[in-house]
């Protein structure tokens, strides 16, 4: 048991922080002790009691002087994706073993102001390509239920983390799901904001038109704060947003949202949630769909119904071609963004080598993981001479059409889109390893939002697979810049189930 | 057979930003090796660019100077090739979309004026550089180093229509371009330090042919007699091997100065699929109406405006007025000089200007900027030839004293100093000239006898009695007078 585990929720540690009941340095010290204790060694990459407890000093001190915030002191980590000054950055890749950045990324940066305490980095699958977190250098992430299983992926170690109980919040990044299907396999609350609202600076790029910054955490409201700080204009990277719908892009923009949100639910008495559309497309309930998924999906709607929403059945029609729309793009942009590792200004170099072009293609080969030499090569095929019209620029068609599809539901018939996020529990480790292209379909109820730059999150709303012990997600996606509504209709979910409270053998 | 050589130029100007075109790094020359490499530049994982809107307001000026269309949206690409210098192992340039499009480029080829349409000019960062020579690894080994601190220097390549027909030609654009760039105070022009470089599109056909034939690229030139020696050199090669029955292969090829010779470096088999694409880090360029009447109305008078100014108010004939607008600096120097003196001597001022002076700066090498007689003082040696005060010929050696700052430079001083005033006195003429007449009886005898050459002879008498000084209208006048008397 982790001291952590005693705080259900953000708010209540903050306020035991306030009140002195607990300490940011005595938190620290349990929860660095409980990650390297912990069952599964390779959730954390890297742990450094140092600069950890350096940073619960500082919020004692502000908790003393009295100007300690809503985030201060409580205890978080990074998906080793984003890079930081002191903790090393590998991006779960061999290529990268040894790498410390020279600065930090803005997102840590924002939440090192906000005042919270990271405990170190987090596993992720290689350069965030997967959905398991099998394809990380230093070893594979078990699934808290059960250690037989992937916690899903790329951002598994942070789902993994928050379903442990060792950090109360962490950070993860979504480019086709990788935020929302770790923490429906992993039963915690996850958020990926509109595309341009979180900055993308000093995150190591996978795809840079999809990547996407956001956290995981227990519950809905404890997502608000955190992404609140995390989000924001950020001049350094060019795809940040300086104002959202007519409001500044800015920390305060989430919260007020949600507290609005709240407060005209709150009014609604005992329907809080009338006149809320939610459109169920049908595309998400196909034949892939496990009958357990399918069941839970089903009883969460119904709950909605309960709290006053209607059901609105929609169509997404082109959800079938996210599929291979994100498997060009991503896998082209990839290609040109990783690029860079080649062993000459930093990075695994080859011990052993001819010329120049013999260092470059060893050290590549060497430093990267089959599945990034599979993308890699992918989107090298689909960016090549005569075949980058019939492949690029088609997918860049499918993807504005699949914009329309959402754009139409969500302006004409619908106020949220609900859903499954992935298509059954968690699968065994290992399971997919010699078809590849399987994990890839799993994709299907998530790239479409992706490849939209909407806003999606997953909550748990249920249990299933053999023994039912497995969680299930629901996934909730909203228009554009309506994260602060998104989080509080999951909230209100959220007060009237408690399948986000269930804690997991592996704690 | 007779031919026709068909050349193209592509020009990378270096833009004269302070930092770079998606960095805070300086673009200082000549730093300390990777002192001015940031994370950015270094390519370090999680580095994202950030255009510099400097570098897009001196592609707008430049648009705006040869009449081109400055595109409301451009895109960048990424130029994919893996190469130890390209941090990212892409470069991000401008492909489908570029800037500016178009626009037209008008300069002298001798006397002849030669109008050049441009294809498009784009925005691109340039690369950093690998250092082969006397460069040890840490274990003494011979190795490369690379420099990375002109790594992200903002670059406009300029693309010109394959509308060049001779070496001279296309020497004659590329002094032209030179000038302009540097005129608008887009680049600095340092061709040493590699500002301003050209790629030469070279091929050959039979005189008529409509077709072209096949190109070569000759990569980096960096200076004028290289451009005309290296295309010289190019078109001979392809000609003599069409005429032994070879044909012309599309390849890139360099141009060494030291052979004067181009030679492959690689063939079109062997280029790179640059899988170029939309740069997913840079939103499309937006450029707006607004800001491109800001920047047209902060333009300074552009060459062919002034030159036509030159030419209706200022009495110049074109190839002068065309001369004089080659540089900034030099125009400047007229209108200067021009200006402190009376509307018809503005002539004057180009001829001095175009002769003497550039000699003397040809001569020592000096740029116009830095001339030791001031366009003031040209002016007031103009003067003084105006006023009477000494000749012509008497005033280019003021001018030579005055460039060795004889006398503190001033032409007056020089003059008293060296008594040159001309002797304007008809008594003191009219004296000379009794005597030279006098001395000079059988060359008297050959004017009377109807030999004009004699006249001139007995001129030349009386201005060396007077030591050069002597007015030669009056000495004419009152010759002839004496003569016919």
């Amino acid at each position: 048991m982790t001291l952590l585990s005693e705080f259900p929720s953000i708010p209540d540690l903050n306020l035991a922080l306030r009140e002195h009941r607990v300490n940011a340095v005595e938190l620290a010290t349990d929860a660095l002790r409980a990650a390297r204790s912990h069952a599964d060694p390779h959730v954390f990459l890297h742990i450094d009691d140092e600069l950890t407890l350096a940073q619960a000093r500082d919020a004692d001190h502000a908790l003393a002087a009295g100007t300690a915030g809503p985030l201060t002191g409580i205890p978080i980590a990074h998906k080793d994706l984003f890079v930081t000054r002191g903790w090393r950055t590998t991006a779960s890749s061999k290529m990268l073993a040894n790498y410390t950045s020279p600065f930090d990324a803005t997102v840590v940066d924002h939440l090192r102001t906000a005042g919270t305490v990271s405990l170190g980095k987090l596993s992720c699958d290689e350069f965030a390509m997967g959905s398991g977190n099998e394809n990380s250098a230093f070893g594979p992430v078990r699934n808290p239920w059960d250690p037989d299983r992937v916690p899903g992926g790329s951002s598994g170690g942070s789902a993994a983390a928050v379903a442990a109980r060792l950090v109360m919040a962490a950070t993860g990044t979504d480019t086709g799901g990788s935020v929302r299907q770790p923490a429906a396999l992993c039963g915690v609350s996850g958020i990926k904001p509109t595309y341009g609202t979180v900055s993308r600076y000093g995150i190591i790029a996978y795809a840079s038109s999809l990547d996407q910054a956001g956290p995981l955490a227990r519950n809905a409201c404890d997502l608000v704060p955190i992404l609140d700080a995390m989000s924001g204009f950020d001049a350094n990277d060019s795809t940040s947003l300086e104002s959202c719908d007519g409001k500044p892009n800015a920390t305060g923009r989430i919260q007020a949202d949600f507290s609005a949100a709240q407060s005209r639910f709150e009014a609604a008495g005992a329907r809080p949630l009338h006149g809320l559309r939610i459109g169920v497309p049908r595309e998400f309930f196909n034949e892939g769909l496990a009958a357990c998924v399918a069941e839970a999906i089903e009883s969460a709607l119904k709950v909605f119904e309960s709290l006053g929403a209607t059901r609105v059945d929609i169509s997404l029609p082109r959800t079938r071609l996210s599929i291979p729309a994100y498997y060009v793009i991503a896998p082209a942009e990839a290609s040109s963004n990783l690029s860079r590792y080649d062993g000459v200004r930093y990075g695994h170099r080859a011990e052993h080598y001819g010329d120049l072009i013999d260092m470059t293609s060893r050290s590549r080969t060497e430093g990267f993981g089959d599945e990034v030499r599979r993308r890699i090569l992918v989107g090298t095929y689909v960016l090549s001479h005569g075949y980058y019209d019939a492949y690029y620029l088609q997918a860049q068609r499918v993807r504005r059409m699949i914009v329309d599809d959402f754009q139409r539901a969500l302006t004409e018939e619908c106020d949220v889109i609900m859903g499954p996020v992935t298509p059954d529990v968690a699968r065994r480790i290992g399971d997919n390893k010699q078809d590849p292209i399987a994990d890839w379909l799993a994709d299907i109820y998530t790239l479409g939002v992706s490849l939209a730059g909407l806003p999606g999150m997953s909550v748990p709303c249920g249990f299933g697979g053999s023994a039912g012990r497995l969680p299930i997600g629901l996934q909730l996606v909203g228009r554009y810049f309506d994260e602060g509504r998104l989080l509080a209709i999951a909230d209100r979910y959220q007060q009237v189930t408690d399948w986000h409270q269930r804690i997991p053998g592996l704690a | 057979m007779d031919w026709e050589i068909v050349i193209g130029l592509e020009t990378h100007t270096q833009l004269s930003t302070q930092s770079k075109i998606f960095s805070r790094s300086s673009t200082q020359f000549g730093a300390v090796p990777n002192t001015q490499a940031n994370a950015v530049d270094m390519a370090l994982p999680g580095s994202l660019p950030v255009m510099n809107r400097g570098a897009v307001e001196r592609a707008i000026r430049f648009g705006l100077a040869i009449g081109a269309t400055v595109a409301n949206r451009s895109v960048f690409a990424r130029k994919n090739y893996f190469y130890p210098d390209l941090p990212k192992n892409y470069q991000i340039s401008q492909f489908e979309l570029p800037i500016v499009i178009g626009g037209k480029l008008s300069f002298f080829v001798g006397e002849q004026e030669h109008t050049i349409n441009l294809t498009r000019a784009h925005l691109e960062e340039d690369a950093g550089k690998s250092l082969h020579e006397h460069f040890q690894g840490p274990h003494g080994e011979s190795s490369s180093g690379i420099d990375l601190n002109r790594a992200g220097t903002p670059l406009l390549e300029i693309v010109s229509e394959p509308e060049m027909r001779s070496a001279a030609e296309a020497v004659a654009y590329a002094r032209a371009l030179h000038g302009l760039v540097v005129w608008l105070g887009i680049s600095d022009g340092n061709m040493q330090e590699g500002s301003f470089r050209c790629d030469a599109n070279v091929s050959v056909r039979p005189k008529g042919q409509k077709a072209f034939g096949t190109r070569c690229e000759i990569k980096n030139i960096n200076s004028f007699r290289f451009i005309e020696r290296a295309i010289q050199y190019e078109a001979r090669r392809q000609i003599e091997l069409i005429e032994d029955g070879g044909t012309v292969r599309q390849e890139t090829r360099l141009y060494d100065s030291e052979r004067d010779e181009t030679r492959t470096m690689r063939s079109k088999e062997d280029s790179n699929d640059y899988r170029y694409f939309p740069d997913p880090d840079l939103p499309p360029l937006i450029v707006s109406q607004d800001w491109i009447e800001h920047v047209r109305a902060a333009l300074p008078e552009l060459p062919a405006a002034k030159r036509a100014r030159f030419e209706s108010d200022m009495g110049l004939t074109a190839y002068d007025a065309a001369q004089l607008t080659l540089h900034r600096a030099i125009a400047d120097y007229f209108e200067a000089a021009a200006g402190a003196l009376p509307a018809d001597q503005a002539k004057q001022a180009a001829n001095w200007i175009l002769g003497e002076l550039s000699a003397a700066l040809n001569r020592d090498e000096l740029e116009i900027g830095r001339s030791p007689v001031s366009p003031a003082r040209l002016a007031a040696l103009i003067q003084r030839i105006q006023d009477g005060t000494i000749s012509n010929k008497i005033a280019r050696d003021v001018f030579t004293a005055m460039w060795s700052g004889e006398s503190g430079g001033d032409p007056d001083a020089i003059i008293e100093a060296r008594g040159l005033r001309q002797i304007s006195d008809t008594g003191a003429i009219e004296a000379m000239i009794d005597a030279v007449l006098a001395a000079h009886p059988a060359i008297v005898e050959e004017y009377r006898a109807g030999k004009q050459k004699a006249f001139n002879s007995l001129v030349g008498q009386v201005m060396k009695a007077a030591r050069g000084k002597a007015n030669p209208q009056q000495v004419n006048t009152l010759l002839k007078q004496k003569l016919g008397g």
